[in-house]
């Protein structure tokens, strides 16, 4: 056996790989360490670990689930809908899926909220009014506006497509 | 610790041999657990490459807002303990006058278009983070502590970013170490996950194309092929989206995003569509109605500090001083620029003021030899000081600003004189001047 294989086969990647790795963590671990020099890194710490947790334990779950919520939901009223239509033959043009209708504007508007929490729902208030000489007031409403665009153009471009494949059906 | 003794030698055999056997725990951590039809390695290398440039943008224009800074003069250092990190700083021009204003705009409007992108990219990878075994060799046990930093550090500093300019200082840290050294960890990670994982995107899109899998609709979606890593679902349920929909819908995430904010980058009507930005507020049609960073309320600058018993005092060779009236006698200058903020936001408007130029030549020093710290009257808060560069001092278009607009600056935008400076950061244009210092030493 040759010292490659060897290599291979008790790392399980070429050696290039635990090189560049260890420049990363060399590079990250002196970044860290100004971190410790500054002082701060409790708080650093806490937020580097709690963003993962954030993201991955949390912000996801909660997306996959609303998600999947809707689509069963979506799902049940399109199978009722067909039952009530007195089993008509289905046009052939494809009609829409209503799932993305819903799917796109919440996301976006979630999206929205997600990132200018701060303004909309005002914690950022009294900093704000430090600052810009104005209050936080006005985003709530201007969230709430792009929501109703958002699911408005949605709505509007389910009606039509639906239109469009009924037509094609025809 | 009363298990452990009873298990006896003969047992743990068998219990090796079942913890072999076993798949591991049950919910996410099982492949099956992962329906989505469109995961898989060419949707990911997409995701990938497209944050591969927009990460880039991002972090030069990052590096870059430090330069900008200035920290090797005295007074404007807000992370001393560097030490290696700030190797490639440079000396920050005053010309092109729009550079930080595009720089700084593309860093913050660049970042808020891409957190659509990275949630989307995280999305199409996070089987990945429940694979069980956890790793199967030793190379992959420290590539995926190198992803720890990655996503870590991604989140980090979008959240920190995006809190900061909206001035939610929620986090227990100052935010301009956190920031940069929450970079370079993240971009340490982010070089080596790109030179670890770059010849599997081009050799993944080589193989299957770009277009073929974006001609798809939904009704003929199917998984990709299985894949080494797991990301292709190996139970998968049908398609309520194609791929080109899904990066369609991610795009428009972005669109909305930029859309939405990128008018505080802009003047004119325009701004006015900046309705989900911090600094996209209409103030008024005034000479003095533009974008306001810290009023003088918040910063104890009062009208009685700043009225007639109000003096700019020079120090240099020369000590002088100067009431408002003789500042408006001396040969004055306008100029319109841009006053950009590192929190993204930037306006154009027409300074009239002294050159800084001549303060310096009056305070005793020679042309273009030193530099300036300008001091402020606020009380508290960040920047009550900034130094400028002898080249920043020397530009003819540095003014110590009287008037904008053809009106007296109001009290928040710096009345009685504020420093104007070509391209300079927001907060090195110094409200409520109140001591020039040209005996500055560079640090």
């Amino acid at each position: 056996m040759n010292g490659r294989g060897r290599w291979a086969r008790t790392y399980g990647a070429p050696p290039w790989h635990l090189l560049v790795l260890a420049l990363c963590f060399l590079v990250a671990g002196y970044a860290a360490t100004r971190v410790v020099e500054v002082g701060i890194w409790p708080g650093f710490l806490v937020w580097f670990v709690g963003a993962v947790i954030l993201h991955d334990l949390v912000l996801f779950p909660l997306y996959s689930a609303a998600d999947s919520a809707a689509r069963s939901a979506t799902a049940h009223t399109r199978r009722r809908g067909r039952t009530a239509a007195r089993r008509r033959p289905r046009p052939t043009g494809r009609r829409p899926a209503p799932i993305n209708y819903l799917r796109v504007p919440t996301a976006f508007s979630g999206l929205l909220l997600l990132v200018w929490s701060p303004l909309i729902l005002r914690g950022a208030e009294p900093n704000y009014r430090a600052a810009v000489g104005l209050s936080t007031i006005p985003y709530l409403n201007r969230w709430i506006l792009v929501t109703l665009v958002l699911f408005a153009a949605s709505a509007l471009l389910y009606v039509l497509r639906r239109l469009a494949a009924g037509r094609v059906g025809r | 610790m009363q298990r452990d003794r009873e298990v006896k030698p003969g047992k743990k055999g068998r219990l090796a041999a079942r913890l072999k056997g076993w798949s591991g725990p049950p919910g996410p951590f099982r492949p099956e657990f992962w329906r989505s039809p469109l995961r898989g390695p060419w949707l990911t290398s997409v995701l990938g490459l497209i944050l591969l440039v927009g990460i880039t943008l991002v972090a030069i224009t990052g590096l870059v807002s430090y330069a900008a800074y200035e920290p090797r003069l005295p007074g404007n250092d807000t992370t001393p303990g560097r030490g290696l990190l700030g190797f490639y700083l440079f000396d920050w021009p005053t010309d092109p006058v729009w550079l930080y204003r595009v720089t700084q705009g593309a860093h913050v409007v660049g970042g808020l278009t891409l957190v659509p992108i990275l949630l989307a990219k995280l999305w199409s990878v996070i089987p990945k983070l429940f694979s069980w075994p956890p790793a199967r060799s030793v190379a992959e046990a420290v590539e995926r502590a190198s992803l720890l930093l990655l996503v870590g550090g991604a989140v980090f500093q979008f959240v920190t970013g995006i809190l900061n300019i909206q001035l939610f200082y929620v986090f227990p840290f100052s935010f301009y170490p956190a920031h940069f050294y929450g970079a370079w960890i993240f971009l340490a990670a982010f070089a080596v996950h790109v030179v670890i994982k770059l010849p599997r995107v081009i050799r993944t899109l080589r193989t299957y194309g770009l277009r073929d899998y974006l001609r798809l609709s939904v009704a003929d979606t199917r998984p990709e092929p299985p894949d080494p890593d797991g990301l292709v679902a190996t139970d998968p349920a049908p398609p309520t989206m194609s791929r080109r929909g899904l990066l369609a819908f991610a795009g428009g995430g972005s669109l909305v995003m930029f859309g939405l904010s990128v008018g505080q980058c802009v003047d004119g009507p325009l701004r006015r569509t900046a309705l989900l930005a911090p600094h996209g507020r209409h103030y008024g049609t005034g000479p003095n109605d533009f974008q306001v960073n810290k009023t003088a309320a918040s910063l104890g600058v009062t009208p009685d500090r700043t009225g007639e018993s109000w003096r700019l005092a020079l120090v240099g060779p020369h000590r002088m001083e100067f009431s408002r009236e003789d500042l408006l006698a001396m040969p004055l200058y306008t100029y319109a620029l841009p006053i950009a903020c590192v929190e993204g936001w930037s306006t154009v408007q027409t300074w009239t003021g002294v050159r800084l130029a001549d303060l310096a030549r009056l305070a005793g020093t020679r042309a273009g030899s030193t530099g300036v710290t300008a001091r402020s009257l606020q009380r508290g808060g960040y920047f009550g000081q900034a130094s400028l560069s002898a080249a920043q001092v020397a530009d003819p278009r540095s003014l110590l600003a009287l008037r904008v607009n053809g009106a007296d600056l109001s009290l928040d935008h710096g009345y009685p004189a504020r420093v104007i400076v070509p391209n300079a950061p927001g907060v090195h244009n110094t409200k409520w001047v109140r001591e020039l210092d040209f005996t500055q030493e560079r640090s």
